[in-house]
């Protein structure tokens, strides 16, 4: 298994999966500035920190260290983390503004 | 090393004094302070005598190096002391003469709410003023110079609340400073040409110099217009009359004993360079004898008592630059010493009368204070005597030998110089005849209140009036068959000066008729005088009468001051309107103005980059990653 | 042959995270985002990180997408509620997100010369390997990640907390006056 795995690296270049971790982690820029639902934004967001994943991943197994995929563990737990808390705030605003529009939140201007 | 100690205490002493009162001013009570006042002057004057007495034919001169001063590529200056006859004799004058008036403002100023300022600021000019001669080099005297030229304006304008005498304290001011500008070019060419500016340096190479060369004249020319500002010259005499706004004590001390002879000090001390600049010293001669004769003719019409003693001053000034004209050096300075006694005498007595008179000074409102002040009586008239030259007071010896040596140099000068020494003594003996003499004139309020003065006041006037009656002792002159102490005296500082152009000698039988003549002339010049104020009993017109003539000339001063304002004050005022208007309102403050605006405004064009938008803000936050990769990629 | 593998896989990723951000409702958004997190899981296995897979997928398609679908259903958002932004700001939104498109990938295009590395060790996805990594040389983030695990459920947790039916339900004797005078 781990040969035909390794024989199956060998056929993927890396810049092809850099390529494809921009590619998701642009998407994921284009998706926070795209919408106003605050929700749909954060979703946005773990899209960009899973391009990011995807990325380290791929130089791990390219170099052969599992320091990146280790890394990758501490990212995917600051995101659960970061899930958590960012959605109760999105549900205390939403109590107080009956919306999730971003818009909404504009008190800081000059 | 004792020595050493001396010559710093004596400075060190009424500047001490001076920051004692000043810093804890509101704590102290009157008496404290000018206890700490007059004992100060009094240190140092004990230690002048001291310094005066270890003076000797092996010590010619004491020098002393406090610390290095100021070291600046070939430019070096010390603040080090030069204690020789002609600097101690200074210094015994000034904290001597200067103690007695110390003693006189305890009396005089009291009751001033500004007593311990008043001795503070004199605390202050003392150490100027001693700083000024004792210096070794011309930096540090130029230091004393403008020091002295600060206390006189603090001073002059000790009363501040009128503006009139602080008028009179900026002119004193703004007319010095005209006069330190040829001062500072002066030593500015001095250390170009010679190197350095420490007084032995300067003297030993200038005595190799050949006599008349153009950059001694010129040094020596700037040097006197500086004694021309300071010692009340033509054309820098016209702050002298209108410093009377001081208080008395002010103008005794500094605009008769000290500040003003400032000027012939510096010329007595360069005399090296003076005597190999025959040019510069016509110069002095004819500037000191237009001075003398202007003044006296001016004082003729003068009915302030101060007014006419400061015109004297300017006179007396002007007959001493004359004496140090014909290069001999040592009557200008005896002239000096004795006009230092009897002038002080003079104001101080003025100062009683003013006093007992509770503040009068027109002396058309005198008269008759004969019986009423008895000891300033007394002194006055002594003053009086020794001012216009009257064997054996102190101004007989001094005159004298200026004007012997005005007959050697130019009959004509010794004319006119004969001629203003004669109005001397008659406007002189006009003031005394009108302030004491027949019946008392004063009206109103002051009539009820005359009286002597107390005796901090009086004891001071009789010490003068003894100094004016022997000071001339120092210097009989060998014709009379003394020995003039103060010539062989003062003979090391000026040597250089002897042994280059011998001062005109006149034989003994010369001498003899001129003194005769001259105290025969000055007699009945005050029998005039008697004839006219006394017998007479003529009383100067009121100030409604309008004068006429030569009379209303003399009276306006010659309009000098008028002549002043027209042609350089209002161009001036007028030049620095249009600065105003031009420079300073259209481009400096447009120019400041337009930058508080344009921050303004580019605050506020900034401001809405803030708009509380989330969304704005992310997309911000990504265009700028954009920027910053380019910028990184491209530069 | 897996080079196909990994364009199918690619593709799948790319278009549902294109359909994430152009959904007009936003469950719809939820669920193509599943499928990008399956896609992404998929890429995992092919580059040998067999546990980081399954990890992947409990905790984002597990946990994170379930807590996304329950706040929406809780806020009840669907494609009538969901607002737009003005054409022109979705327009430059596309802008910007293809020039930083451009500009990272010319960035990284610099380096074509690192050459396709082929890793010797395939055995670093195995836990047994992970875990030794993470318990000797990343210990000290381990340890700290727990920590912040733990403010992050105590945050959850106050946030979540209703503040006036707190009160109620705790002592009615000393609140009760407190709730009165709030209300005033």
């Amino acid at each position: 298994m781990n040969d035909s795995v390794s024989e199956a690296l060998r056929g993927v270049p890396l810049n092809y999966y850099i390529w494809l971790s921009t590619a998701l982690f642009v998407i994921g820029v284009l998706g926070v500035l795209y919408r106003r639902n605050a929700i749909v934004i954060f979703m946005c967001i773990e899209l960009m920190l899973n391009a990011v994943n995807l990325l380290m991943v791929a130089f791990a197994a390219f170099h052969g260290d599992g320091g990146g995929q280790v890394f990758v563990f501490f990212v995917m737990a600051v995101a659960a983390a970061e899930v958590a808390v960012g959605l109760a705030i999105l549900v205390v605003i939403y109590h107080n503004t009956r919306s999730t529009d971003i818009n909404v939140l504009n008190k800081l201007k000059w | 090393m004792v020595m050493d100690l001396i010559v710093a205490l004596i400075p060190l002493a009424p500047l001490s004094g001076f920051l004692l009162i000043a810093l804890l001013n509101k704590q102290l009570r009157n008496w404290l302070a000018a206890l700490i006042a007059c004992s100060s002057v009094l240190f140092a004057f004990i230690l002048s005598i001291v310094l005066f007495f270890s003076l000797s034919e092996d010590q010619p001169s004491i020098s002393y190096t406090a610390f290095r001063w100021i070291e600046a590529g070939n430019f070096s200056a010390a603040f080090s002391f030069l204690i020789d006859p002609l600097s101690i004799l200074m210094m015994l004058i000034i904290t001597g003469v200067g103690f007695l008036i110390h003693v006189y403002s305890t009396g005089y100023m009291h009751g001033d709410e500004g007593y311990n300022r008043f001795f503070a600021y004199l605390n202050l000019f003392i150490f100027f003023m001693l700083l000024l001669v004792m210096g070794s080099n011309y930096l540090l005297m130029f230091v004393g110079w403008e020091g002295v030229g600060l206390c006189s304006y603090l001073l002059i304008g000790f009363w501040f609340k009128n503006t009139e005498y602080n008028n009179a304290a900026k002119k004193a001011f703004i007319i010095n400073r005209i006069g330190d500008l040829g001062l500072i070019l002066g030593v500015i060419m001095i250390f170009i040409h010679f190197g350095s500016v420490s007084y032995p340096e300067v003297f030993a190479q200038a005595s190799t110099m050949t006599a008349g060369s153009g950059i001694l004249t010129a040094i020596t020319i700037l040097l006197f217009i500086g004694a021309m500002g300071k010692s009340a010259q033509i054309p820098l005499y016209t702050w002298l009359p209108d410093a009377m706004a001081g208080p008395t004590p002010v103008s005794a001390l500094i605009h008769a004993a000290t500040m003003v002879t400032a000027g012939v000090y510096m010329v007595a001390r360069n005399n090296i360079l003076y005597t190999l600049s025959p040019a510069t010293l016509d110069l002095i001669i004819v500037i000191g004898l237009a001075t003398a004769l202007l003044a006296a003719t001016i004082a003729v019409a003068q009915n302030d008592i101060k007014k006419v003693l400061a015109y004297s001053t300017v006179s007396q000034l002007g007959l001493m630059f004359l004496a140090l004209g014909f290069g001999a050096y040592t009557s200008g300075i005896f002239h000096m010493a004795t006009h230092a006694f009897f002038k002080a005498l003079l104001f101080l007595g003025a100062g009683s009368v003013i006093h007992g008179l509770s503040g009068e000074q027109d002396i058309r409102n005198m008269g008759g204070l004969k019986k009423l002040l008895p000891k300033t009586f007394a002194t006055f008239l002594i003053g009086t005597l020794a001012i216009s030259g009257i064997p054996p007071f102190a101004g007989f010896f001094s005159k004298d030998e200026i004007l012997a040596s005005a007959f050697a140099g130019n009959i004509l000068v010794w004319a006119i110089a004969l001629f203003a020494s004669l109005l001397t003594a008659f406007y002189m003996f006009r003031l005394f005849f009108l302030t004491f003499s027949g019946s008392n004139r004063t009206t109103g309020e002051a009539a009820h209140h005359i009286h002597e003065s107390p005796s901090s006041m009086t004891v001071p006037l009789i010490v003068l009036a003894v100094l004016s009656v022997i000071g001339g002792f120092m210097g009989i002159p060998e014709a009379l068959g003394g020995g003039h102490a103060l010539k062989s005296f003062l003979a090391p500082v000026f040597a250089a000066s002897e042994a280059l152009a011998e001062p005109h000698h006149l034989s003994h039988s010369t001498e003899y008729m001129l003194i005769g003549l001259v105290v025969a002339l000055t007699l009945i010049v005050i029998y005039v005088a008697y004839n006219i104020y006394v017998q007479k009993n003529k009383v100067p017109a009121g100030a409604d009468v309008p004068l006429t003539g030569f009379n209303k000339v003399l009276a306006n001063k010659y309009y000098v001051d008028e002549i002043y304002d027209k042609i350089i004050v209002q161009p001036l005022a007028f030049l620095s309107r249009i600065m105003d208007a031009v420079i300073e309102k259209l481009m400096i403050d447009r120019i400041v103005n337009s930058t508080g605006r344009a921050v303004t405004w580019g605050g506020r064009t900034l401001r809405y980059f803030q708009t509380g938008n989330t969304g704005f803000y992310i997309f911000a936050m990504v265009i700028s990653i954009i920027v910053i990769m380019l910028v990184k990629a491209f530069v | 042959m897996t080079i196909y593998v990994f364009y199918f896989l690619s593709f799948l990723a790319v278009l549902s995270a294109l359909m994430v951000v152009f959904s007009k409702n936003p469950i719809y958004s939820v669920l193509y985002l599943v499928i990008t997190f399956f896609s992404v899981g998929g890429h995992y296995l092919l580059l040998s990180a067999e546990f980081l897979f399954a990890v992947h997928i409990i905790v984002y398609a597990g946990a994170i997408m379930v807590l996304f679908l329950y706040v929406i259903m809780l806020l009840n958002l669907n494609k009538e509620t969901e607002p737009h932004k003005k054409a022109i700001y979705q327009f430059a939104a596309v802008i910007s997100g293809g020039l930083l498109m451009l500009v990272l990938v010319g960035a990284l295009k610099g380096a074509d010369g690192a050459a396709v590395e082929l890793g010797a060790n395939t055995d670093i996805g195995m836990v047994k390997n992970l875990g030794k990594m993470l318990f000797n040389e990343f210990l000290l983030p381990f340890e700290i990640v727990s920590v912040l695990l733990l403010a992050a459920m105590v945050g959850a947790v106050m946030l979540g907390k209703n503040p006036l039916k707190e009160m109620r339900n705790s002592n009615h004797e000393s609140t009760a006056t407190k709730v009165k005078t709030v209300n005033k």
